[in-house]
């Protein structure tokens, strides 16, 4: 039947061949010689990807029988009243036992404490059990790893048992809105355990005393005396080590507000200077984007390293512009008021100390910052820019308005949808983003440089001031919200965006 | 002969010049120099993490501002791949690499099925909680960076799982999640549901129609998904310095930092190391920006 010749049929099976062969030969020949220099070896490699695979799998298979669970519920009905009562019998110990290790999870992690007793056994009756198949295989002559992967394969095996049981005893039904719940049930799973457990947990955290003192939760003591007490010290006493709540609060707002008014008017000037018929725009775009396509650790730390006092770019420009201007002072020493106003120049322009003076720390995270946040407003602005149709500026034209009150009238209105959700997208990301803070200058000298953010991170893992920083972290979280209902109450709501 | 070369002057002058109707030769002129001068203020600081990593270890440190060094030489690269056999040193870098690749890898895959998955849900079923759910995952956007990483860290700690990539896969996921349903949640709204309701008529099941015509249509998105939190997974430092303690654990830029913190010594291995990881990352992002930005826009700026 099929004409292709045999050939051709395992023509992509050989292209595979030669392609694994090459890359075999470039492995030896090229990174064998020097394979005693490296540190990565095949075994790290193939360790870890059993690691990933093992999460992966264990991960994807919980998702499963959790997904099979709420099908059956949803789309399987008992034929009988009988069925009906085995069927939910079973249902109902799968759901025991689920929320058994949910809570189990909660006791494991410390968000409540039982004493050892019959509860505690209860709660840990589900891991108990499986406890016991993995040392029961364990007798029968695994090892410690695979008895794992074993007593995994064997729970899998009894809830396939199971579900099979339930899926004899039921018949289909139809169900509208189960398509939808199941679908979002994973992602709904995830946030639960990644976002909603943690937050709750924080709000618990932040009325104690947890410290390294009191060995994180283990020994900590809980109360609301312990949350006023951090509520206290965050507002009277120091957030870090050296600077007060106030003073940083200042400091993050001077920092949102420059930020955001640089980015946003630079991306602007560029974006209103690149959209034009013009030659070459694509290249200049390409190069006025690189400073969003380096990776920010690596700029920061670059630059970390250019704000040195003598061999860093910027004391080299500033101490050769220096040495221009003394230059031209001193040519210009006989000329009346130019002279003066070089040698004034000469004197006042040089290079500075970045590291240690608090006001030229601050302008050299500003600056690194300020370089990295343009392009990305630069890109949105220019979106817009693209979409005004060139209608309006030729009646504009006809009408005789001057380019200011084009820009005034008809770009700065017509951009609006696009630079209101950019604008506060930046403003929450300013506030949040300290990366660049805390590699070029740790928040140093004297916290001088430390935002809120930067100055939470610090109390929690230089200082370990865990019960403070959970009260801290929600301060910083109810300003962020206060300022979103505002934006949402100026904006009109968030119709626009679930629609 | 004056001629000649005056024409072909006149022609190199007219091409800069044709397409720019409405503006005269001088602004234009003017527009070129300024976009010049924004272009070497964007790529001058890149290009000398460049000049940097070729400097000879005698001349480090030199207020020299050019841009390929004198006695340019590639010794920084070898000791960065291949380690100092001299000092006895072996070389951490692709160590580093596969760390950081694995656990983003993994992060990235996580996120783009559960988000694909949701994502679906959120853009053609209508059910109690939606809007509360899309609004929520916005929220979620706001949590500082550091403001979860505090319980995740404490949770993880009594989870024994500081200091695995496990533990960093996991605190990765927490913003890498919301977002990439955001995505494409705002990629399926594009997909016009007629095409399913056509399949559905024909007796397809929803299952049919979401592996065999949405998942297809939107490989894309899905791609684009994947690269958006790969990207941000991959240059992170804060988090990564956290939850990683161990050195044969690090990622990269808790690698590099190392080679950082030390500015006489290893300035030149730090330039080398980030050129060697910027480039890559720089060539896919700028390919790849252009859909970038749409699925940006799709997903968290709808106007």
């Amino acid at each position: 039947m099929d004409e292709t010749p045999l050939i051709r049929r395992f023509l992509p099976y050989l292209y595979w061949l030669i392609g694994l062969f090459l890359v075999y030969f470039v492995v030896n020949a090229l990174i064998a010689p020097y394979a005693s220099g490296i540190t990565l070896s095949v075994q790290i490699v193939i360790r870890r990807l059993i690691e990933i695979g093992g999460f992966l799998l264990a991960i994807f298979a919980g998702l499963a029988i959790i997904e099979v669970y709420f099908y059956q519920i949803f789309f399987r009905q008992p034929r009988t009243i009988l069925t009906a009562w085995i069927v939910r019998i079973l249902q109902g110990v799968f759901a025991g036992m689920g929320l058994l290790m949910v809570l189990a999870f909660f006791e494991r992690t410390d968000l409540f404490r039982l004493q050892e007793g019959l509860l505690r056994s209860i709660l840990y009756f589900p891991n108990t059990l499986v406890d016991g198949l993995r040392s029961t295989l364990m007798g029968i002559g695994l090892t410690k790893d695979s008895s794992g992967w074993m007593s995994g394969v064997v729970l899998i095996v009894i809830f396939a048992g199971l579900f099979f049981l339930n899926h004899q005893l039921t018949v289909p039904r139809s169900s509208k809105l189960g398509m939808a719940y199941l679908l979002v049930l994973p992602a709904f799973i995830g946030v639960l355990v990644l976002i909603i457990y943690p937050f709750l947990f924080e709000i618990k955290l932040a009325f104690s005393n947890a410290s390294l003192g009191t060995q994180a939760t283990k020994n900590a003591q809980y109360g609301l005396i312990y949350g006023w007490n951090n509520l206290v010290t965050l507002f009277t006493g120091t957030v870090a080590k050296d600077a007060t709540f106030f003073e940083v609060l200042g400091r993050t707002v001077l920092w949102t507000v420059i930020n955001v008014v640089f980015h946003v008017s630079g991306g602007m000037a560029l974006a209103l200077l690149l959209h034009r018929p013009m030659k070459l725009q694509g290249f200049y775009r390409t190069l006025l984007v690189f400073p969003w396509a380096v990776p920010t650790t690596i700029v920061a730390m670059a630059l970390r390293n250019e704000f040195d006092s003598r061999y860093g770019l910027f004391n080299i420009l500033l101490s050769n512009l220096n040495s221009w201007l003394v230059d031209v002072s001193q040519g210009m020493v006989s000329v009346p008021v130019l002279g003066e106003m070089f040698a004034w120049l000469a004197a006042h322009i040089g290079p500075v100390s970045w590291r240690q003076d608090p006001f030229w720390a601050f302008v050299s995270v500003l600056i690194t910052n300020i370089w990295l946040g343009i392009p990305f407003m630069m890109v949105i602005i220019l979106g817009g820019l693209q979409s005004i149709s060139h209608e309006y500026y030729e009646a504009a034209e006809i009408d005789g308005a001057s380019k200011f009150q084009q820009f005034r009238h008809i770009t700065l209105p017509l951009l609006r949808p696009v630079l209101t959700p950019a604008v506060i997208l930046g403003v929450v990301w300013t506030f949040n983003k300290f990366d660049v803070i805390y590699l070029i200058t740790q928040g140093g000298p004297q916290e001088k440089t430390d935002i809120l953010v930067s100055s939470m991170y610090k109390a929690a893992f230089s200082f370990y001031r865990y019960g403070f920083t959970a009260m801290f972290a929600l301060v910083i979280f109810v300003i962020l919200l206060a300022f979103a209902l505002v934006y949402l109450r100026v904006s009109g709501g968030l119709k626009s965006v679930t629609e | 002969m004056t001629s000649t070369r005056f024409s072909s002057l006149r022609r190199a002058l007219r091409w800069f010049f044709v397409r720019s109707r409405g503006d005269s030769p001088f602004k234009t002129l003017l527009i070129h120099l300024a976009l010049i001068g924004a272009s070497i203020i964007a790529v001058y600081p890149v290009l000398r993490v460049v000049t940097i990593s070729l400097r000879p270890n005698d001349a480090l440190l030199t207020t020299d501002l050019r841009i390929i060094p004198q006695n340019a030489t590639l010794d920084n690269y070898r000791t960065v791949l291949f380690g100092d056999p001299t000092k006895n040193r072996q070389s951490d870098f692709f160590l580093w690499l596969w760390n950081s690749f694995s656990v983003v890898a993994v992060t990235s895959i996580i996120s783009v099925i559960l988000a694909a998955v949701s994502a679906y849900a959120f853009s053609r079923f209508r059910f109690p909680g939606r809007s509360a759910g899309l609004v929520f995952l916005l929220t979620t956007q706001m949590i500082p960076a550091g403001m979860l990483l505090l319980p995740l860290f404490i949770m993880l700690a009594q989870l024994r799982m500081i200091n695995t990539s496990l533990g960093l896969i996991i605190a990765y996921s927490v913003s890498s999640v919301p977002l990439t349903i955001w995505t494409l949640k705002g990629y399926y709204d594009t997909i016009p549901i007629d095409l399913e309701e056509a399949a559905l008529i024909d007796g397809a099941t929803r299952f049919t129609v979401f592996t065999k015509i949405i998942l297809p249509l939107s490989s894309p998105a899905l791609a684009i998904a994947f690269l958006f939190s790969f990207m941000g997974g991959w240059s992170e430092y804060l988090v990564a310095r956290v939850v990683l303690q161990k050195n044969d654990l690090y990622t990269w830029p808790l690698g590099i930092f190392t080679y950082a913190q030390q500015f006489t010594v290893a300035w030149g291995q730090f330039a080398a190391a980030s050129v060697m990881i910027a480039v890559p990352v720089m060539v896919l992002f700028l390919y790849s920006s252009k859909w970038l930005i749409s699925g940006l826009t799709l997903g968290s700026v709808k106007g």
